[in-house]
């Protein structure tokens, strides 16, 4: 024991339960098991325990052991290739894929948190040692609270207008209002398809979300939080069933076709406006400064 | 180069209006084609299509 072991365990402690409280399994449902959670949180006491001794090592004026925090940010990026190795494997067995952006998306999720573990320590060690536990105990609070903000994005329904449409078919085509689906040939096919088809037009509040929304991996996001919550009429081999989205050139409307098995058009609304927006995908064209320029001299 | 879609199968009634590389199957009536687009769109795992009402292409996607 010695002057610095309360502060270590304080940290290390308020970092490992900064982890838990990022860790949640939801309708993502990843990470589902017993021994997906078992690696994050040993991870993450691993980036509590780094984050907290790099403060008793800077009192100590041991300034070149923060080095091995370098070490932490490669093994952290491991982390990242895990995470994203191991969706990849399994996105080629589900009914309808999450895509590799969503996958990158969530792999980043999973740095950046531990990188967030490592931030909440050293703070609360910090105060601890420079103050005493109360303000320790405060500053942790905060970070708690910068967590919880760090961690959450926009959703669909920030940047959308969602409305149900009825399918329907000219000829062979599917259509969702005037977009252009996909060709269905056999009679049978079509029947299903209208039987339990659902179709979704969703309008871009603003210039910058049309180019976020027609993102391929944004559109498959969509496709595969839909499948997940409302389940999904396919089955391996019967590719004429898929859901699909597609882009109204001419205003940038997607039409999203699902083939749901709880046909709920309120529920699939909700779901769809949940669903997150991908940070890969967030474009912004009005913050070009050719397009601020254009602007002024107008 | 990889080939991303292929024409796994053509159905049409209309013997004289086609010819070349894909497997062809000749039907006499609408129904029958109907039929052998269905099973074969699930035998081929493809998707089958309507270019007309007499021609149906299997396409594997």
């Amino acid at each position: 024991m010695n002057e610095y072991t309360y502060p270590i365990l304080f940290g290390v402690v308020i970092g490992t339960i900064a982890r838990l409280v990022m860790l949640r399994t939801d309708y993502r449902q990843y990470p589902t098991y017993l021994h997906g959670k078992v690696i994050h949180i040993s991870l993450g006491f691993i980036a509590a325990a780094l984050g907290t001794v790099a403060v008793p090592a800077i009192m100590e004026k041991e300034f070149t052991a923060v080095t091995f925090l370098t070490i932490a940010a490669s093994q952290f990026r491991e982390v990242r290739n895990m995470e994203r190795n191991t969706l990849t494997e399994l996105d080629a067995y589900e009914l309808v894929p999450r895509g590799n952006t969503y996958i990158e998306g969530i792999a980043v999720a999973f740095e950046g948190r531990n990188y967030l573990v490592i931030f909440t320590s050293f703070i609360a060690t910090l105060s601890f040692l420079a103050w005493n536990i109360w303000i320790a105990v405060i500053s942790s609070l905060i970070c708690f609270f910068v967590i919880r903000k760090f961690m959450s994005g926009a959703t669909l329904k920030e940047l959308v207008n969602i409305e149900y449409q009825n399918l329907h078919f000219e000829g062979a085509g599917l259509y969702i209002d005037n977009i252009y689906i996909m060709n269905i040939g056999l009679p049978q096919r079509q029947e299903e398809i209208l039987k339990y088809g659902m179709g979704f037009v969703l309008t871009p509040k603003n210039f910058n979300v049309r180019s976020t929304i027609a993102n391929l991996g944004q559109r498959q996001a969509i496709l595969h939080d839909a499948s997940v919550s409302l389940g999904v009429f396919r089955d391996s081999g019967t590719p004429a069933l898929v859901p699909l989205i597609k882009r109204d050139l001419d205003d940038g409307r997607i039409g999203v076709f699902l083939l749901p098995q709880d046909k709920d058009v309120d529920k699939a609304k909700r779901i769809i406006g949940a669903v997150p927006v991908l940070e890969n995908a967030i474009r912004m064209p009005s913050e070009s400064k050719a397009n601020k320029k254009g602007n002024k001299s107008r | 180069m990889k080939m991303e879609k292929a024409v796994l199968a053509v159905i049409t009634t209309q013997r004289e209006k086609i010819g070349g590389g894909a497997p062809i199957f000749l039907c006499d009536t609408k129904e029958e084609m109907e039929k052998i687009a269905a099973n074969l769109e699930a035998i081929l795992d493809g998707i089958g299509h309507a270019l007309s009402d007499q021609l149906y292409i299997i396409v594997k996607h």
